[in-house]
């Protein structure tokens, strides 16, 4: 999360002081980024050796002190809002180790692993879905924010629910495993690169 | 009370070296004003525990109790007026009939229960706007876009008395706005005091249940513990 251009958009409206911007930036991501004081005017004053933005001139620091977004700071605003954040290469995700690192441990239940963290995923998406229903209605920067979080954590189910059939076919169709290894090493080159970063091995 | 109560239920099919077993020994119990979803996988048995649980299939053994009655010793004629009364299904696909209109829907399973036409017509236009459609009463289910076909019908498994409320995949083909819709008429539902079972693969669909339990190759495998509130989300923030 950006708080610099969060910061940013919240002056696109007009000029605010720091307190204001601390309220407003929590409440704007339905109060779960929470924010201290201190780092909002430590990006201030960034934002302000930039020339992204500005405050009064009398140079007094304090609680009441105004800023406004500068025209290279709205530039660099815009630019941000349409640039696609990096999610080109799988991340380390601890889930996807634990899984891997299963397969590979003898005498271990990989389905039942599997079902450990489903469990666990679930109940997360019933406490997010409590919030949207009771909550979440009259306030859309919360129902968004909830809805991130429920389809995040749906695409980890659902990669679970995936893993969890394609182990149960291997098992019983030891064929699969001989198609999908010819298969990926009939692939391009990156192949090899890519089965390093994200810690697979054949 | 339980108003559904499933004792060491199995259900298995053909003989022999083809013989299935699709359930096996499932206890579940749903409380009035409960929701509870069962998840699991193509084939886990999700869809044979709910046509059981609504009488409209025998187990091979166990026991099946709906608002307290044991569903083996009925007739079935006593089945026929059970499933009538107590219990109202949401099925994939909706199965309205086409050539009645939304209202007519709607009051169909209370005018073949006996009630008057007339009276079964303003339980069929409240349950209606109950549910935001009563300008959509007299439209004929192929007027009507995917999520009000689905409205409609919730609002015929929830009409008269009903008790139970059973759902197959019940946001079936809508988007997530409109699936959502639906799940929220089924917990509104619950909040009046109607027991629900909803099956599905769905983790969001099944967020909403009080309760998910788990089915896996026809076997209840696990379930979830009871939702502690929300201020363990709120207060820690996402990332961290």
């Amino acid at each position: 999360m950006s708080v610099r251009h969060a910061l940013l958009a919240l002056l696109s409206e007009g000029p605010k002081y720091g307190l204001q911007l601390r309220e407003e930036f929590e409440a704007r991501t339905g109060e779960v980024w929470p924010l201290n004081v201190g780092q909002v005017y430590t990006t201030l004053q960034r934002l302000e050796r930039d020339g992204l933005v500005e405050s009064d001139g009398d140079g007094q620091d304090g609680p009441q002190k105004d800023f406004r977004i500068t025209a290279t700071g709205t530039q660099e605003l815009t630019a941000w809002l349409r640039t696609p954040p990096d999610m080109s290469s799988p991340p380390r995700d601890e889930l996807v180790m634990k899984i891997l690192v299963a397969l590979r441990v003898p005498g271990t239940d990989v389905r039942e692993v599997i079902q450990v963290h489903r469990r666990y995923l679930v109940q997360l998406m019933q406490q997010w879905t409590r919030i949207k229903d009771t909550e979440a209605e009259s306030d859309m920067s919360l129902a968004l924010v909830v809805d991130a979080e429920l389809f995040r954590l749906d695409a980890v189910v659902r990669w679970l629910d995936a893993a969890d059939g394609r182990i149960k076919r291997t098992a019983t169709d030891p064929m699969a495993t001989a198609t999908a290894t010819t298969t990926t090493t009939g692939t391009t080159q990156a192949v090899p690169g890519l089965r390093r970063r994200i810690g697979a091995r054949k | 009370m339980s108003v559904l109560e499933m004792r060491r239920v199995s259900r298995t099919y053909g003989l022999g070296a083809a013989e299935v077993h699709a359930l096996q020994n499932i206890d579940l119990a749903v409380d009035a004003g409960a929701m509870v979803a069962v998840m699991g996988p193509s084939g886990s048995g999700k869809s044979t525990l709910l046509t059981i649980a609504g009488s409209l299939e025998e187990p091979s053994s166990g026991e099946v109790l709906v608002c307290g009655e044991e569903l083996t010793g009925l007739s079935r004629n006593a089945k026929a007026r059970l499933r009538r009364r107590s219990i109202g299904y949401v099925f994939q696909d909706f199965n309205l009939l086409p050539g009645l209109t939304a209202a007519e829907n709607v009051a169909l399973p209370l005018e073949l229960d006996g009630v008057s036409a007339r009276k079964a017509r303003v339980a069929g236009l409240n349950a209606l706007e109950e549910l935001g459609l009563a300008e959509r009463a007299a439209s004929f289910p192929d007027q009507l876009s995917g999520g009000e076909r689905q409205r409609v019908a919730i609002a015929r498994a929830v009409v008269g008395e009903r008790q139970l409320l059973l759902a197959d995949e019940p946001s079936g083909a809508l988007d997530s706005v409109n699936g959502e819709g639906v799940m929220r008429l089924i917990h509104a539902a619950c909040k009046r005091g109607v027991a629900a079972v909803v099956v599905t693969h769905d983790a969001q669909l099944a967020s909403w249940a009080d309760r998910v339990v788990f089915l896996r190759d026809g076997r209840v495998t696990d379930q979830t513990l009871p939702v502690p509130g929300p201020e363990s989300l709120l207060t820690r923030g996402p990332g961290q």
